[in-house]
């Protein structure tokens, strides 16, 4: 019953590479940035949720939820300060200042606390499951259930509410958005909030399954979901997330034929097959290129 | 009038020549007598490695972004190739080091059209990624080669010296300086402009931009060469993505277009990373904070597109390259 393990490792990775990606497509969909920060707001995330599992000593719900808050803020603060000035200037410049914004992070983290990793507490006491012969640990059943409610949650507001209406509408004409009263800034804000707050969540599952976090962690899960969300085709919400759950058993499969450490180097490989034989990705739409 | 001051500035010009060749060998000389007198030891004579080093890889990388426009986050990729090749051909071959250094660019000649040819169709973000792709996926590659060491790396013997590394700097500087005022120097200020335009113009766009990317790569190769016989020892770790940014960083704040901006920036930089080399954290948020701060109240860097000669009206050239 290996494989079916290997499975539920595959699926457990995918999902956190899915809830970081949701929020580079996203942000990608509406302002067309790569938001190359996003994998250090994934690393606060992790942090916030520690420190309040062993310094506040809250609950798994609790913490998680502080640490959505928290990254939310975080999103909208950066989108502010780094990325709001940019917002018509050559792509390449916002590039370049989302890449000082994820190293700023990093390194004032690194700064503030050393580069030393932390330990998250083992709070399920390494139960585990049966299920077919197989036996699971319990964190992966958390990773899925959380994954799969944040996402039920995120599909319900951009389809279903105000907000969502208006951030598919921005990113899918800002300027006709404008002149129907949307508030294009207010909504971008949003779309960074929603987005910060999956990847602070996705941190805290993170910590949770594979236990260590410090604060580069960031780095290798940031490219990784972005690989994910350009399979998936980047702007396009289930495309992220089925691009992160077939990058998360990839990376899985080519872990157990015995290549754990080329396992980085596939993913890579992916995305630059994909950029170029199928670049709008498995769910993107073809767009144009007009002089 | 006007054809009066084009034959001025080109006589200018030769003179200028004249007194840039007197002043390089006169450096070259001084240099190199502080350090056969002793007078500049061991420390300043490692800072001045480690300036040419990077300016060497600021320029090849001022190639790739400043004038072709393609923004390149591997750099690394290539700096590692060079430096790995060449502590093969010294240490395992026992080969001579000008030859290691002539391989290493070459490997990365290699290496930049393998790359190239495939991710050059890429634009702007996606080409971005892929770069920073290839530069991640050497590093992952040499460490799981047992041949150079893994993760523990190389150990590669002291051999670069103040005389190759002055010639390999003027060499590179000379050779980019020249490609960007000749016409193929034109055909990639095209392309950075507008590669619609440039291609309807006749520019043939895949060719100029492996073209580009080849140079770049070769330069980068030859900085990594001399990168691994100035260091004692290699592992990849030394080429990772941080690697990569630093040298962004370098050429973004030179100003993206500019040579002289790019050869300051890496002189002044080199200078500021060695005084702060015991703290690095500080060093890595204040590059980031300087790039953040460039890209949001100066998107074009220090310089600008401008070379430090149009400081002053004498030296002023007569048609300025890039000029927006």
């Amino acid at each position: 019953m290996e494989w079916l393990q290997q499975l539920i490792n595959g699926i457990s990775l995918g999902a956190i590479y899915a809830l970081i990606a949701l929020g580079y497509t996203m942000v990608y969909g509406i302002v067309k940035l790569i938001n190359f920060a996003h994998g250090d707001v994934f690393m606060l995330g992790a942090f916030v949720g520690f420190y309040s599992l062993t310094v506040l000593h809250l609950g798994l719900i609790p913490s998680l939820l502080l640490s959505m808050a928290v990254t939310s803020v975080i999103g909208v603060v950066i989108e502010r300060v780094a990325y709001r000035r940019l917002r018509n200037s050559p792509r390449v410049a916002a590039l370049t200042t989302a890449i000082g914004v994820s190293f700023f992070i990093e390194y004032t983290m690194i700064f503030a606390r050393s580069a030393k990793p932390e330990a998250y507490p083992d709070l399920f006491s390494g139960q585990q499951f049966e299920l077919f012969g197989a036996s699971f640990r319990v964190e992966a059943l958390y990773i899925l259930i959380i994954a799969v409610l944040l996402m039920i949650i995120l599909q319900w507001i951009v389809h279903s509410t105000k907000i969502g209406k208006a951030m598919r509408a921005v990113s899918y004409d800002a300027e006709a958005a404008r002149l129907m009263g949307i508030s294009v800034d207010r909504t971008i804000s949003w779309t960074f909030a929603l987005g910060s707050a999956l990847a602070g969540a996705a941190g805290v599952i993170f910590g949770l399954y594979y236990t260590r976090i410090d604060p580069l962690m960031g780095l290798i899960p940031g490219l990784k979901a972005f690989i994910a969300a350009v399979l998936g085709g980047i702007g396009s919400i289930p495309g992220a997330m089925v691009g992160g759950l077939l990058l998360g058993l990839v990376e899985t499969l080519v872990s157990a034929l015995g290549f754990s450490l080329m396992r980085d180097a596939v993913a890579f490989i992916i995305l630059i097959l994909i950029l170029l034989f199928l670049p709008t990705g498995l769910f993107g739409k073809n767009v144009r290129e007009k002089v | 009038m006007a054809q009066k001051n084009k034959a001025g500035t080109k006589k200018q010009g030769k003179r200028l020549n004249v007194w840039l060749i007197l002043a390089l060998i006169l450096l070259y000389g001084l240099v190199q007598a502080g350090i056969m007198t002793g007078i500049i030891g061991g420390f300043y004579e490692n800072v001045l490695m480690n300036i040419g080093i990077y300016i060497i890889l600021t320029v090849s990388l001022h190639l790739i972004i400043g004038i072709t426009g393609q923004f390149s986050i591997g750099h690394a990729g290539f700096l590692a190739i060079g430096a790995y090749v060449s502590a093969i051909v010294t240490m395992k071959l026992d080969g001579p080091f000008y030859l290691a250094v002539i391989a290493a660019g070459l490997a990365a000649i290699l290496a930049g059209i393998l790359v190239g040819l495939p991710t050059l169709r890429l634009k702007g973000d996606y080409l971005a990624i892929a770069t920073l792709g290839f530069g991640e996926i050497v590093r992952i590659v040499l460490l799981n080669i047992p041949y150079v060491g893994g993760a523990s790396g190389m150990r590669v013997s002291h051999m670069t010296n103040w005389t190759i590394l002055f010639v390999a700097v003027v060499a590179t500087v000379w050779v980019i300086y020249n490609l960007t005022t000749s016409a193929h120097g034109r055909a990639l200020l095209a392309i950075r402009e507008d590669e619609v335009a440039a291609e309807s113009m006749g520019v043939h766009l895949t060719y100029y931009k492996v073209l580009a990317f080849a140079i770049g790569a070769f330069f980068a190769g030859i900085a990594g060469a001399l990168y691994a016989h100035n260091f004692y020892q290699i592992n990849p770790g030394n080429f990772g993505f941080l690697k990569s940014f630093e040298i962004l960083v370098f050429v973004v704040l030179g100003g993206l277009g500019s040579l002289s901006g790019a050869v300051l920036s890496a002189t002044f930089l080199s200078i500021v990373n060695t005084l702060l080399q015991s703290f690095p954290d500080i060093r890595m948020i204040l590059y980031s904070l300087v790039l953040i701060l460039v890209m949001l109240y100066r998107p074009q860097g220090l310089m600008g597109n401008k070379e430090i000669t149009d400081l002053w009206p004498f030296t002023r050239r007569a048609r300025e390259v890039g000029e927006r």
